[in-house]
């Protein structure tokens, strides 16, 4: 049996037209997905069973044990922290920020490792956005500043922005112009017209260069600016304006380099200024395929999009203070369960040496470096794969996740659910 | 200077954290031709990465598309032993653009269970 | 329940004020209850549960308000407590809060103002996330290519079909117009600057879309009228675009018993001036012209002083808005559909600007002669929240509270606009009109915004003696009371009692399922298999609302057949 029209739980373009080929309720072929999308699709190694650390060893536990163990390190600690979120679905976002509410945490997701930056420029700025659709049936000029949609969003160039085709582009590719700004040339900048390469943490210079040019104060704009030559940046600004709509589409270089929410600050108002000329939009190449949904989710139930904090009872958002990075590295937090996330792997080292020191409980379906730090490990079932549930695309749009297959494991929200339960009858019980 | 980010090696690994692929896929730094020669680094050999937060032994590859003075390591626990906690109030730490000397070594790059064995070891007694 | 003894408005069954018993039973008024309950109501202010007909409350710009604003998400912060979720937020609150506020202002149903079809799936999952009331979304339709294309070609029945589909895959309740053909022009930075200015590409004019999806509404029968936001809102110099708009359409009847075209936060379209220097109030010109047209209706969009969040998806106006005052800017189009913009901004008492829109929302609520046609709203939060509504009511009741605060506002106020001069003071009978009758009926819901046999048991009791307070003289105890409902009733259960909330039931999701004939479906769903496969950035198959989504439905049925 053919599965028509299945989302991709990988990044955040969220495709949703590939094919799924199912026998037995098995998974035995994916077609039009890019490889990070197969390779989710038709599955990893698995953690078999609920596990909990005994005398430094994880052994196999029963559900009921996890989840009770989960609850009793959640509601006996002072500053939980409960992190993730990005791979998972927006119903176990609803019970985790319950969760969250009930035991007095704080609750992060990785947004605060990749564009949680980004989220703080929109902050200071807003956003001139528009949906992926827009660009690709707009767009005569596309810009990727830090970002490698090759290596990280294998498909976004074809069904949504350089490569493309919509109404007032019928010619794709050729009728568009790309220009990419990065550090080095990686393998999008081998596609592009024109390769801005800066040196590393110099984005900030570079747009406020670009800016000046935009706004006819070229003059006093320097011949070099961060090694970039200034008739590059004067080639590009004309670029820019010269474009009927331009799309400005940035990675992780901008947000993870020095500077970071002041890169991004900087790069929405250049966009903001060139909308003065001609038509222009900015958007986050968001990585996971449902870390932009948390931050939804988190919006419209707190109030705020990620680093909420609930110890006051209401709640309070600083991130720096409030990250999940601030409080391990601070020692602060003294429980952490983490959904759908590895901050083993994607935390600076330091950081995660916080997280050694405290028990920490995992919900994932696999395996990862984080289960070598849990002292409780909970496998669940892969969202957009064996249970269904809401994702949010990186330009915001919501779109439903399908079941293809059935799974042996409870799904994420019913494991928050089951914790939710325990936290309150021992909330009771005191 | 080293920067971190994304492949398509890594992504395709990243939830496969403890295969030979991701190991494979991540333990990696990239060179430029120019400082790859410069190092003297043999054919596949090691080289010992290290900032003011952190070092890691990680095997080295030549890179076309690299500037000399900038290396890159997937991201990953490797890439992670070198940048430092601080977020500069904003939750986020610098992952890209963090100062680095580079020298060849002939130390084993540690497999992911080797790098974090130490981690909850020392937690067990606390 | 029976509510006793209180002073009963119900403007819609010519109750008013008098001394009687309500019984709910089952959700519904009824002749009787046997249920022994009692609220003692006796010598309070009784009417039904109010209905707000225009606010921005779910998906996706308010959430983008919350976001690019967590400096509004501080204020109004409430702590969780045993019942109730925490509360943030101001202009752009959490949608606990949303539901909360409503039900202590004794308001039990609001509708989302602006959903794009494409972006409903987020708002119904806020909508589903808002206790209490009752609610709904209407669908945008006045920059859509589907729509564009229909009226281009004359082809109303095929355009009343992709309502009827669009509705449908919104699960949304009606037709949304908003700036027609500027949202278009904006997808490459342009508008259009009247209704007889084409659509870049499409080769419509804004008149031909107004009238191609008011005469398609009217063939579906839909319970509510198209509801337009007029192109160059927000402008000096606009209230002759709103009078050639409603001039257009005189001669379009209605297919139901309600008006034929619903104007919303006219405040914004009712501007006089050639720029902002020599800004000034045309309400009494537009009033004047709802007083011989009673086709027509409109809501204030009252303006409040201090700080708002416009959101709208008259996306050019949000830019000009940010490009004027500096401020901070989003902008989201959306792809064949529509786009949209989000500016927060504070109203100052002595801006002359600002201090004249305050003046137009009243003067539009105090010249518009027959209360049915003009209903309060602040365009939550354009104007400013809707919290604020118990300050408009008592705007609206007293002269001597609008003199008050004229004296503390620029003093251009006063003189570009005519309200100093209007003496008119709205009667407790007005404002149950206002707040919860009229706008029931301008929507189309049967069951609301009265309290006669079979209504919705959805009550509002204030703590006010209407045979003894004069509103003129006390508006502050007016506007307290207001503020904070002795009882609020929904479905029967109190859910507010003495201002706190007390139950936090789910309310229910309003839309329409309106029929079309088959071939009119089949050409509408060929040619969106085509827009699909060649301009939608996502499968058709993935693209409606579905039922998930919305897990308390009230379906209502409309269309040809």
């Amino acid at each position: 049996m053919i599965v028509e029209d299945v989302l991709c739980p990988f990044c955040g373009c969220l495709c949703d037209d590939i094919k799924v080929e199912v026998e037995d309720d098995k998974i035995v072929g994916v077609k039009r997905a890019c490889r990070l999308g197969s390779s989710k699709i038709l599955g990893h190694e698995r953690t078999k069973a609920p596990m909990v650390r005994v005398d430094g060893e994880l052994v196999e536990t029963t559900y009921e044990e996890a989840y009770d163990r989960t609850a009793r390190i959640l509601k006996g600690a002072k500053r939980p922290l409960l992190y993730g979120w990005c791979s998972t679905v927006c119903e176990t976002h609803k019970k985790g920020i319950l969760l969250a509410e009930e035991v007095g945490g704080v609750i992060d997701s990785t947004a605060t490792v990749c564009h949680g930056p980004s989220i703080i420029g929109i902050e200071e700025k807003g956003l001139a956005g528009s949906t992926l659709g827009q660009i690709k049936n707009r767009a005569d000029l596309i810009v990727f500043w830090g970002a490698n949609p090759a290596e990280a969003h294998p498909r976004h160039t074809m069904r949504y922005s350089s490569n493309s085709s919509g109404m007032f582009t019928p010619e794709g590719r050729r009728g568009r112009k790309v220009i990419v700004v990065d550090v080095r040339e990686t393998r999008t900048a081998k596609n592009a017209d024109k390769f801005l390469l800066i040196r590393p943490g110099t984005d900030y210079e570079v747009i406020s260069a670009l800016r000046m040019i935009v706004a006819d104060k070229g003059d006093l704009v320097p011949d070099y600016v961060a090694g970039v030559a200034k008739a590059d940046l004067e080639e590009v600004a004309g670029i820019m304006k010269a474009a009927k709509f331009g799309a400005l589409l940035f990675g992780l270089g901008m947000t993870h380099s020095r500077g970071r929410y002041k890169n991004v600050d900087n790069a929405l108002s250049l966009v903001a200024d060139l909308n003065g000329f001609t038509k222009f939009v900015v958007m986050a190449m968001r990585g996971h395929y449902n870390v932009a949904g948390f931050g939804q989710v988190s919006a419209w139930e707190t109030g705020f999009p990620m680093s909420v904090d609930f110890s006051r009872g209401a709640p309070y958002f600083n991130p720096g203070e409030t990250a999940a990075c601030d409080l391990l590295a601070r020692k602060e937090a003294d429980a952490m369960m983490v959904v759908a996330a590895d901050p083993a792997s994607n935390f600076p080292r330091m950081t995660v040496e916080g997280m050694a020191e405290i028990p920490v409980i995992q919900i994932d379906p696999f395996p990862n470096p984080t289960t070598l730090l849990a002292d409780v490990v909970i496998p669940s079932a892969v969202c957009g794969v064996e249970a269904e549930g809401t994702a949010y695309r990186m330009d915001g749009l919501s779109l439903r996740m399908k079941k293809v297959v059935d799974s042996p494991y409870p799904t994420d929200e019913e494991i928050i659910q089951n914790i939710l339960d325990r936290v309150r009858r021992l909330g009771d019980d005191n | 200077m080293m920067i971190s980010g994304r492949t398509l090696g890594q992504g395709a690994t990243s939830e496969a954290k403890m295969s030979t692929e991701f190991f494979r896929a991540t333990s990696f730094c990239a060179l430029s031709e120019l400082d790859y020669n410069a190092l003297g680094v043999s054919e596949g050999g090691n080289v010992l990465v290290r900032t003011k937060f952190g070092e890691v032994v990680v095997s080295a590859k030549k890179d076309k598309g690299l500037p000399s003075g900038v290396i890159f390591i997937p991201m990953g626990p490797w890439a992670n032993a070198l940048v430092g906690p601080e977020t500069g109030g904003c939750g986020t730490p610098q992952f890209k653009g963090v100062e680095a000397e580079v020298e060849e070594t002939k130390m084993v790059v540690l497999d992911v269970r080797e790098l974090f064995a130490d981690l909850k070891a020392g937690a067990e007694t606390s | 329940m029976i509510i006793k003894g209180g002073f009963v408005y119900d403007p819609a069954n010519g109750v008013y004020g008098e001394e009687m018993d309500i019984s709910i039973e089952g959700g519904k008024v009824v002749e009787e209850s046997r249920d022994g309950k009692e609220i003692d109501a006796l010598g309070m202010l009784v009417m039904p549960g109010g209905v707000d007909a225009h606010a921005h409350i779910a998906g996706a710009k308010v959430n983008c308000g919350r976001i690019m604003r967590p400096e509004d998400g501080r204020r109004g912060i409430e702590p969780k407590t045993k019942l109730l979720r925490p509360q943030t937020g101001y202009t752009v609150p959490n949608c606990y809060a949303v539901g909360y506020r409503y039900a202590r202002l004794g308001y039990t149903c609001a509708f989302e103002a602006a959903t794009p079809i494409l972006e409903s799936r987020h708002t119904h999952e806020e909508l589903e996330e808002i206790p209490i009331i009752d609610k709904g979304a209407l669908t945008l339709f006045g920059n859509n290519w589907e729509v564009l294309e229909c009226v281009r070609d004359g082809d109303l029945d095929k355009l009343a079909a992709f309502i009827s589909w669009g509705l449908s895959a919104s699960r949304g309740y009606g037709v949304k117009v908003v700036n027609p053909g500027g949202g278009e022009a904006w997808g490459f930075g342009g508008n259009v600057k009247g209704i007889d200015d084409p659509v870049p590409n499409f080769g419509v004019t804004p008149r031909e879309i107004i009238r191609g999806l008011m005469k398609a509404n009217e063939i579906l029968r839909l319970p509510h009228s198209v509801h337009l936001h007029t192109n160059n809102l927000g402008k000096p110099g606009n209230y002759e675009t709103t009078l050639a708009t409603l001039k257009a359409v005189e001669d379009i009847a209605a297919t139901r018993d309600r008006q034929v075209l619903h104007v919303t936060h006219m405040q914004f379209s009712a501007y006089g001036g050639t720029g902002w220097r020599d800004f000034e109030s045309k309400a009494p010109e537009i009033a004047d012209y709802f007083n011989s047209h009673a086709q027509f209706t409109m809501d204030m969009g009252q303006l409040i002083f201090g700080s708002a969040t416009t959101m709208t998806a008259d996306a050019p106006l949000e830019y000009g808005n940010a490009r004027l005052l500096h401020a901070k800017w989003s902008n989201h189009d959306i792809e064949l559909e529509e786009s949209s913009g989000v500016v927060p901004l504070v109203y100052g008492r002595k801006m002359p600007i600002n201090a004249i829109q305050w003046a137009i929302g009243l003067e539009l609520a105090l010249l518009t002669k027959n209360p049915w046609q003009v209903i309060m709203t602040t365009d939550h939060p354009n104007g400013g929240p809707f919290v604020n509504y118990p300050e408009v009511i008592a705007l609206l009741m007293s002269r001597a509270k609008r003199e008050e605060e004229l004296a503390s506002l620029h003093e251009l106020a006063s003189k570009r606009s005519s309200l100093p001069s209007i003496e008119r003071e709205m009667d407790w009978n007005d404002i149950a009109i206002v707040t919860r009758a009229a706008p029931a009926k301008i929507l189309g819901l049967p069951e609301k915004g009265h309290l006669g046999l079979g209504a919705d048991g959805d009550v509002a009791i204030y703590d006010i003696n209407p045979t003894d307070l004069d509103p003129s003289k006390d508006h502050s105890k007016v506007k307290e009371a207001f503020a904070k409902a002795k009882y609020t009733i929904k479905g029967g259960e109190v859910v507010v009692r003495d201002g706190e909330v007390v139950a936090v039931p789910q309310g229910r999701t309003y839309w329409v399922d309106a029929s079309v004939p088959e071939d009119q479906a089949a050409k509408v769903k060929a040619d969106l298999v085509e827009k699909f496969a060649k301009y939608y950035s996502i499968q058709m198959s993935n693209y409606m609302v579905q039922d998930a989504y919305v897990t308390h439905p009230r379906v209502v049925k409309a269309g040809v057949i």
